[in-house]
Formats: C-alpha cells, sequence, structure tokens
C-alpha cells in the first residue's frame, strides 16, 4: 500500500494555505502613529481639507509620511508620537471645533495587501485601552410617558367629539380607564376612539353600575415606542461621541433596549460619561421674516430676535419666543408623501402641541418655522496653558455651553394641526435624520449606564505582552514535547501546529473579528487541545505496528480510524463554543469565538495537512521502519 | 520516546468502587462548601465597582482607606494585587441611580491629595494631571475600572447558569443520538461530576468566581467531554472488533488502549495551561486556574466515571451493533 495524495488535494490544502499567510501578514507590519480628522454635522472633510492640513503642517515645518482621505476621514501619518502629538495640537487650531482631530494607531499595512482586503486584527478594548459602557434604554420611561399622552389626548378628543364621560384615569401598568355617563355614550366613545386614535385598543366592562372603557395601547404601537426611544438615543449618542475626539467610535444596537459605546483610547471615563448622559430638547420658533438677516449679522439683530446656527451651515433669524417644545412632539417618522412620491417627515403633535400648531399656523400662513436643537454642554474651563482651572476648594471650574442649532425652517403651506409634514428634503437619508432629530425632544427615555469596563493604556499594553508571552511559551512547550515523543512525526505535527496559528490569525484578521484577551487565552488553549488529534493519529499508527502492520499500512490505518473520534470529540467542543457563543456575554464572547475558529482550523491542519506532509515524506516508497 | 508502556493492562473498572465512593466524597465536599460558603462571586455577578490604580511609588492600604473613607467611600475594600503600588478598590452596589459614577468619583478623590486633576482626553500611553499649574504624568494611574449594575449582574449570572445547562443539553443529545442514551448519560454524569468538584474547590478556597471562570467550566465541559468520547469510541470499536470477552473485559481493555492518548493530551494542554497560569496576567489568572482543576478532574473522570457509569447500566454488545454500517456517511471526508 502506498500513501499518495491525488494532486487536486494538495491544491485544495493550497488554496487554504497561502491565503492564510496573506491575510495573516498585515499583523506584522505593526502600526504606524497617525492624525485622523473626520467633519461633525456642519462639514464634510474633502481634499481641500486635507490640503488645508497640509499647508498648516508645512507652515509650522512638521512632516507626514502619508496623507489619504478614507470613508470621509482625513488621515496622517507620523513617523513618532511627537510629531502626532504636536500635529493634533496644530490641527485642532487650524480647523476649529467644526472637526474632530483625533490620536490614532494606522495599520502600516502595505498598499498591495490592503488592495486584497488584508488588515491587522482589530484588537478589543481591554488590549488597546479604552472606555466601554453598555446602557440601558429605560424603554418603561418611554411607555409611561405614552400612556400619559394618550391619557391627555382621550380627554381632549372625546371632549371636541362631544362624548360625555365622567373620568378618565390612568391605572399603572393596566391601561387608561374611561367612566362613561351611560352605555350609549360608550358605544358613541367608542367609535370616535377608534377613529382618532388607533392605536389604542378598547375593552367594555362595568363598575357599580357603570358603563366603562380600559384603553390600552396596541402590542405594535408599543413595539414602535420602544423601537424609537432606542433609535433616537443611539443618534443622540452617536453625535455626542463625535465629540470626544475618538478616531473609531462604536455605537451599536444590542438586544432590544441596550446600546454598547466602545471608545478606544479614552482614559477619562468621566468626561465621557458626562457628554454621553446630556439631555437634548427641542423648540419650535418663528422665522423673524420683517428684519434683515445680513444687517442683523453685521450689525446686531432686532430686539426680540435672535441669531442662530444652522445645522448644514449659515445662519439664520429667529424670533425669540417659544412657540411650543419638543415635548409636545409625539412622534416624527420619515416616509413618503402620497401625492409626489417625495421624501416627507410626518410629525404627529400631542393635544397641547396641535392646538397651539393650529392657531399659529393659521395665522402664518406662508411664514417660516424653525426647529431648534439644544442641547447643554458643560466643559472644563482651561487656562491659556489649557490647563483646568481650579477654584478654592481644588474643585475644577465647569462651565455651561448652551449649544443651539436649526435643524429645519420650513414655510407653512396650510394651517396645521395634530399631524402634518415636512416636505421639500433632498432625500430619504435627511428624512430619517431629521426625523430622528426631531424625536430627541419627543420621545427621550431616560438611558442609564449598566456596565463600565475601562482599561488604561498601560493594561492594555501588559495585557498584550503577557498574552503574546504566554502563547509563545505555550507554544513553544508543546512543540518541544511532541518532537521529543514523536521524532519525525512530531516534527510534522509542528508544522501544522504553527500553521494552524497564522489561520487562526488570518481568519480573526479576514472576519475582523475582535480579539480580547479571553480571546488570546482561547487560543493558547486551542494550541493545546489541537495536538489532540496528531497525538490520536500517531499512538494509532504505532499501535498498527506494533500488531505487525507495515509502515504504509499503519499509516493508512491509523488516520483512517483516528478521524471519527477526532470528529466527535470536536463537535462535542464545538458545541460547547458555540453554546458560550450564543448565551455568553463581553469577555465570555471574546473566548468563545477564537476557540470555535480554533477547532475548525486545527481539524483542517491535524488532520489533512499532516497527512499531505506524512505522504510527500513516505508516501511513495517502500519503507522498513517509522520514526514515531 | 515511550512514557508510559506499550501495552498497559490496568483494572481500571476493577477500582470503579473505590472511586465511586471517592468521587462522592468530592462532589459531596464541593456541594457542602456550596451551599455552606457558597461561591465568592465577583462584581461582574453580584453588580459593583472595581478601580485599579498605579501609584508612582509604594502606597499604604491604610492611606489610600483614609482617603477614600474622607470621600465618603467608606465602604469600600483596598488591597494590593501584585506590588505594593497597585491598588484594587472594591465597591459594593449603591441604591442611588447614579451609581455608574462611582468610578469616577473614587478616582478624583485618589488624586486629590496630590492636587492631581487628569487633563488628557484620549490617545497617549500615559495619562497626564495637570498639578500646581503644570501638567506632569499622574502620580496615580488608572490601569482598570470594572461597573456592573446590580440588575444586569444578576442577569449575566442567570445567563451564565442557563449556557451551562445548555451546554449540558446539548452535548447529551450529540452523544445519544452519534452513540446511544446509555453512553450519553455517562459522558453527562462525568461531565456534572467535573464541573461541580471544580465549582467546589472555587468555593473551598474562596477564589473568585467572575465571569472568566464561567467560560472556563464550559471549556472544561467541551475538553473533558472530548477524553471521554475518545474512550467511548474504542469501546464502540472494540465491540463490534471483539467477538470474545466480557463487556467487562472490553471496557477495561478500550481504558488501557487510549489511556496514553489521554494522558498525553492532558499533558500537553496543561503544558498551555500552566504557561497561561504563571504568564498570562492577573485578568487571565482565575481563568486558568479554573481550567486546570478541570483538565486534572476531567481526566480523572473519563478513566473513572464515564465508563463505569455506562456499565453500571447494563450496556450490551447489542447495543453497539450498527443499523447500517458506520462510517458510511464519512466516507468523502476521509483523509
Amino acid at each position: 500500500m502506498l500513501n499518495r495524495y491525488p494532486l487536486w488535494k494538495y491544491v485544495i490544502i493550497a488554496a487554504i494555505v497561502v491565503p492564510g499567510f496573506l491575510y495573516a501578514l498585515p499583523n506584522l507590519f505593526g502600526e504606524d502613529p497617525g492624525v485622523q480628522v473626520a467633519g461633525t454635522r456642519t462639514v464634510t472633510v474633502d481634499t481641500a481639507t486635507l490640503e488645508r492640513m497640509e499647508n498648516a503642517l508645512s507652515a509650522e515645518g512638521m512632516s507626514w509620511t502619508t496623507a489619504s482621505l478614507e470613508l470621509g476621514n482625513a488621515r496622517l501619518r507620523f513617523k513618532d508620537t511627537d510629531t502626532q502629538l504636536k500635529a493634533r495640537d496644530v490641527l485642532q487650531r487650524e480647523l476649529g471645533d467644526n472637526y474632530t482631530v483625533a490620536l490614532t494607531l494606522l495599520p502600516s499595512t502595505p498598499g498591495w495587501l490592503g488592495s486584497l482586503g488584508a488588515a491587522p486584527m482589530y484588537l478589543g478594548l481591554d488590549l488597546r485601552g479604552g472606555v466601554h459602557f453598555l446602557m440601558q434604554v429605560d424603554t418603561a420611561a418611554a411607555l409611561k410617558r405614552a400612556e400619559e399622552r394618550y391619557e391627555a389626548d382621550l380627554r381632549s378628543t372625546l371632549r371636541e367629539e362631544r362624548v360625555r364621560y365622567l373620568t378618565v384615569k390612568r391605572v399603572p401598568d393596566r391601561g387608561i380607564e374611561i367612566k362613561l355617563r351611560d352605555a350609549a355614550e360608550r358605544d358613541n366613545g367608542r367609535t370616535v376612539i377608534e377613529r382618532e386614535l388607533p392605536a389604542l385598543a378598547l375593552d367594555e366592562f362595568e363598575r357599580d353600575g357603570k358603563p366603562y372603557l380600559m384603553a390600552t395601547i396596541r402590542q405594535q404601537e408599543l413595539e414602535q415606542i420602544k423601537k424609537f426611544a432606542l433609535e433616537q438615543n443611539m443618534t443622540a449618542l452617536r453625535n455626542r461621541v463625535d465629540e470626544l475626539g475618538v478616531a473609531e467610535p462604536v455605537v451599536q444596537q444590542q438586544g432590544d433596549q441596550r446600546i454598547v459605546v466602545q471608545l478606544p483610547g479614552v482614559q477619562d471615563t468621566a468626561e465621557a460619561k458626562r457628554i454621553l448622559g446630556r439631555v437634548a430638547t427641542l423648540e419650535i420658533l418663528m422665522v423673524d421674516e420683517e428684519h434683515d438677516l445680513q444687517s442683523a449679522i453685521s450689525q446686531s439683530p432686532p430686539p426680540g430676535s435672535k441669531l442662530f446656527r444652522y445645522r448644514r451651515g449659515g445662519q439664520i433669524l429667529l424670533k425669540d419666543r417659544v412657540v411650543y417644545s419638543g415635548d409636545n412632539i409625539v412622534d416624527a417618522a420619515a416616509g413618503f408623501d402620497s401625492r409626489t412620491g417625495g421624501p416627507v417627515v410626518h410629525i404627529t403633535l400631542d393635544s397641547r402641541g396641535a392646538t397651539i400648531n393650529q392657531r399659529i399656523t393659521g395665522e402664518n400662513i406662508g411664514k417660516r418655522m424653525a426647529v431648534v436643537y439644544i442641547e447643554l454642554k458643560s466643559e472644563v474651563k482651561r487656562d491659556a496653558q489649557g490647563n483646568p482651572v481650579l477654584d478654592d476648594q481644588g474643585e475644577v471650574v465647569r462651565t455651561t455651553r448652551r449649544i443651539e442649532e436649526v435643524i429645519t425652517a420650513p414655510v407653512i403651506r396650510d394651517q396645521l394641526g395634530k399631524r402634518f409634514q415636512i416636505e421639500g428634503l433632498d432625500d430619504v437619508n435627511e428624512a430619517r435624520d431629521l426625523s430622528l432629530l426631531l424625536r430627541a425632544g419627543a420621545l427621550a427615555a431616560p438611558i442609564q449606564i449598566i456596565e463600565e469596563r475601562t482599561v488604561g493604556p498601560s493594561l492594555g499594553k501588559d495585557n498584550i505582552e503577557q498574552g503574546m508571552r504566554s502563547v509563545i511559551i505555550g507554544f513553544v512547550l508543546v512543540l518541544v514535547f511532541m518532537v521529543v515523543y514523536y521524532r519525525m512525526f512530531g516534527a510534522v505535527a509542528c508544522v501544522a501546529l504553527s500553521l494552524n496559528l497564522v489561520l487562526i490569525v488570518a481568519a480573526l484578521s479576514l472576519f475582523q473579528a475582535t480579539l480580547t484577551l479571553p480571546g488570546v487565552a482561547g487560543i493558547v488553549l486551542t494550541v493545546g487541545m489541537a495536538v489532540d488529534a496528531n497525538v490520536l493519529i500517531f499512538e494509532r499508527i504505532r499501535e498498527e505496528l506494533r500488531n505487525g502492520n507495515s509502515p504504509q499500512a499503519s499509516i493508512h490505518v491509523g488516520y483512517d480510524k483516528a478521524f471519527g473520534t477526532i470528529l466527535d470529540a470536536n463537535v462535542t467542543t464545538l458545541i460547547a463554543a458555540l453554546v458560550l457563543l450564543g448565551i455568553g456575554s463581553g469577555p465570555v464572547k471574546g473566548f468563545a469565538v477564537t476557540l470555535s475558529i480554533g477547532i475548525a482550523t486545527s481539524m483542517f491542519t491535524a488532520i489533512w495537512v499532516t497527512r499531505g506532509i506524512v505522504n510527500l515524506m513516505y508516501g511513495g516508497r517502500r519503507l522498513k521502519e517509522l520514526t514515531i | 520516546m515511550q512514557i508510559i508502556k506499550q501495552d498497559t493492562n490496568i483494572d481500571f473498572l476493577g477500582k470503579r468502587r473505590i472511586m465511586a465512593i471517592l468521587s462522592i466524597v468530592l462532589v459531596v465536599v464541593g456541594l457542602v462548601s456550596l451551599f455552606v460558603r457558597g461561591l465568592n462571586f465577583g462584581i461582574e455577578f453580584t453588580g459593583g465597582t472595581l478601580v485599579e490604580v498605579e501609584y508612582d511609588q509604594p502606597v499604604s492600604i491604610a492611606d489610600t482607606r483614609a482617603t477614600l473613607v474622607a470621600a465618603e467611600f467608606g465602604d469600600a475594600v483596598v488591597q494590593y494585587f501584585g506590588t505594593s503600588r497597585d491598588i484594587a478598590i472594591r465597591l459594593p452596589v449603591r441604591e442611588d441611580a447614579d451609581s455608574a459614577q462611582i468610578s469616577s468619583e473614587v478616582l478624583s478623590a485618589l488624586r486629590a491629595p496630590d492636587n492631581e486633576v487628569l487633563v488628557e482626553g484620549a490617545g497617549g500611553r500615559v495619562q497626564r494631571c495637570s498639578r500646581d499649574g503644570s501638567v506632569v504624568d499622574c502620580r496615580v494611574q488608572m490601569r482598570r475600572i470594572e461597573f456592573i449594575g446590580p440588575q444586569f449582574g444578576k442577569e449575566l449570572a442567570e445567563d451564565g447558569g442557563l449556557a451551562l445547562l445548555a451546554a449540558l443539553f446539548m452535548i447529551l443529545l450529540y452523544v445519544a443520538f452519534r452513540f446511544e442514551w446509555k453512553f450519553a448519560i455517562g459522558a453527562v454524569v462525568a461531565l456534572a461530576h467535573d464541573v461541580l468538584i471544580a465549582l467546589g474547590v472555587f468555593s473551598l478556597l474562596q477564589l473568585e468566581f467572575n465571569q472568566s471562570v464561567l467560560a472556563a467550566l464550559l471549556a472544561v465541559i467541551g475538553y473533558s467531554l472530548n477524553d471521554t468520547i475518545v474512550v467511548f469510541d474504542r469501546i464502540r470499536e472494540n465491540f463490534r472488533k471483539m467477538r470474545k470477552g466480557s463487556t467487562f473485559e472490553i471496557m477495561n481493555k478500550s481504558i488501557n488502549q487510549t489511556l496514553r492518548r489521554t494522558l498525553l493530551t492532558s499533558l500537553t494542554t496543561l503544558l498551555v495551561l500552566l504557561a497561561l497560569f504563571f504568564l498570562g496576567g492577573e485578568v487571565i489568572h482565575g481563568f486558568a486556574t479554573a481550567l486546570i482543576i478541570g483538565v486534572l478532574v476531567g481526566t480523572y473522570s473519563s478513566i473513572f466515571v464515564a465508563s463505569p457509569v455506562v456499565l453500571g447500566l447494563g450496556i450490551s454488545r447489542d447495543d453497539m451493533m450498527p443499523v447500517k454500517k458506520e462510517g458510511v456517511d464519512q466516507e468523502s471526508l476521509l483523509p
């Protein structure tokens, strides 16, 4: 019997191994200190910005290695961290508040590798330092507010429709109870509510001889309220994260009421919490059309009016009197106009807002109304050197700044009431952005940090070093053992084991799965367990040799018989790993990811790759004995 | 090279009664400890705040505590970890809504005696503070902050328990499907045995039980099962191959045949685990500890627990005769 692999099997092995090396390669190149510039709400980064940045740095006599535009961000590389830090300050001064200038590490992957989509592994915050928050949206509060709104709406609707009710009362956890004069009024009320407030489900009951209706918010509407509360918070968090000057912030939904915020490199967690926890509100004001904008800018705004900044740049003059506030907005949803098909935002007001809206719009047809987005920004007061100013008690002095931005200022076409729409939007994205911003005041469900994991930069560095060291030492120990114990076959197993490491790194790089410290532990464990397959095979081969079989037959039977066992053993381990992946959270997940990948790649290397090598070495000839 | 001689013929199953007593004693001691002392849950499961800092020179725990007490953190537990420059501060959950702020307040309280205020926002390798009008490296460097809200902690604990049970159940199904229900029960009894003993050790020694340890326990399940499956596989094979010999003899023979592999794999796994234990750093320490215990107990159980249970359930050759030729569906996968 001769052990030979057909050519196609080698081709398949090569087809996995060669890309494996290619995709693992970027991890060898390290990272350069860099600066990333991103535009905030009002500005975008383009080639002109890049040029401006380069000129500013040249003027200071500073040099950079590369400058590029990627995904709307400008990225500059520097040869050392000193230049990087100085460049950050120069650029921040040059570009001003509208841009975020963040320190970052840019992978120095060569261009040809980058064009293949190869990139280094994505390191978790426990390896590179930074802040991780898990925030919980208080949907119960959002639901309570919705019920309170419906309670008010029910009263005003019934009153307007002249339904004679006795009381409307919210019963926590049950719904809104409506007590009516008689059964006829109840039928009447039912018809009215079903027409005007279709989101409510109605049940009839009697108590003490009086007819009642119990109104509850329909499941679909409940889901919608929860969804909006989450989306609105995500939008607000994204806006605020931009201010922190982080190169690669993550704001991501997790489950149906949680948001993950990750801020690599951030160390001042107190400041991060303050910025993320800010409250936004909306105010609706009338546009001052009697006075000239230009003269208001050049001289001073006329009494009773005030200049505001537009979110997308430019200024606008508004009458300094709040018509109604974002609290009165019940809902804002992006959609399409039923007639023109153009993108619009549908807005629904509560009853108070509707009454005001009706009056104001009736009086002001043809004029413009502006929606202003307001956030209170608290900042540490700094002296000329950029150091924080302390008060007598040694506490940091903070100043609060009110940030006001006009997000839209549409013309009033008609007398409006409870429901209306904003038209003339550029595209669906604009409609979506606008609706999310409009909801900011409306459905602001409180948000709470339920988990914080912050790792300082020194621990991050230690974690990488310790992780690397344990991988290498563990790896070397196993290699030495295998070579001593199985000699030539052990050496083959070592090749497979090394290849296994390469493939794990390649898979992590390719999928850009996050590598965490428990993930590194998973890799170490895989190294220890991956040789198991080879131990099984080699022990089988020895056994066959002892039973008097020829070397070639022993190799064949050894691999053959061990295969089923290896498969069973690995599938069961994979089950445990997948359960971890599905149910586990945070650190556990990182471990499960590398363990699962490791099991898959080790099957390949320990069985097919070693067999391929063994066949090449021993396959085509007669053997008297094996060094095993 | 051979560490264990070629053909061992140890009567493992003959010692099953003694070993059963040993296992039961270990499990019972573990269970008693679990009920009496409980587990020393980390803040991931109880909720709370952990702040780890590194000072630029050695500090006394008493001083740090005094600073914290002055800042109204009287409930803080202060400990060294590593050197006398490294301080870990643990705080229980507070009822007020702002418990997420505690970590930040603790840090600024620790910096207050030196008049230090953090200045560097993002980036950089060292935290910079302003002190008396100039910017210097902070005396107190934040290493790690962990805060878990009480509700979330409870949820993590529940999810963790659920994960353990789900893993056990799914493995039971797989083994029952691939082998036979008697083997499945044997495997799961062995796994439960391993997990209980590992939990017992963590309870007895009051080692911190956190999410990493939980992950390690699940890995132990995977690992120990791996060992058990290899033995079972050989038992199945021998039942079909060896026409003579009692069930008892065949099983004993199978354990002996796989003994070297069992021990060798445990050895290589232990090698890397020791590397993790000594070099992996404090975050990985508990994880490595749990796995080392698990691998030792798992190796023992695959020999002395899993097979005796299967034997006790009355396995016979008839249970093992294939309906169709085993391995037909694997033919295309063969190397």
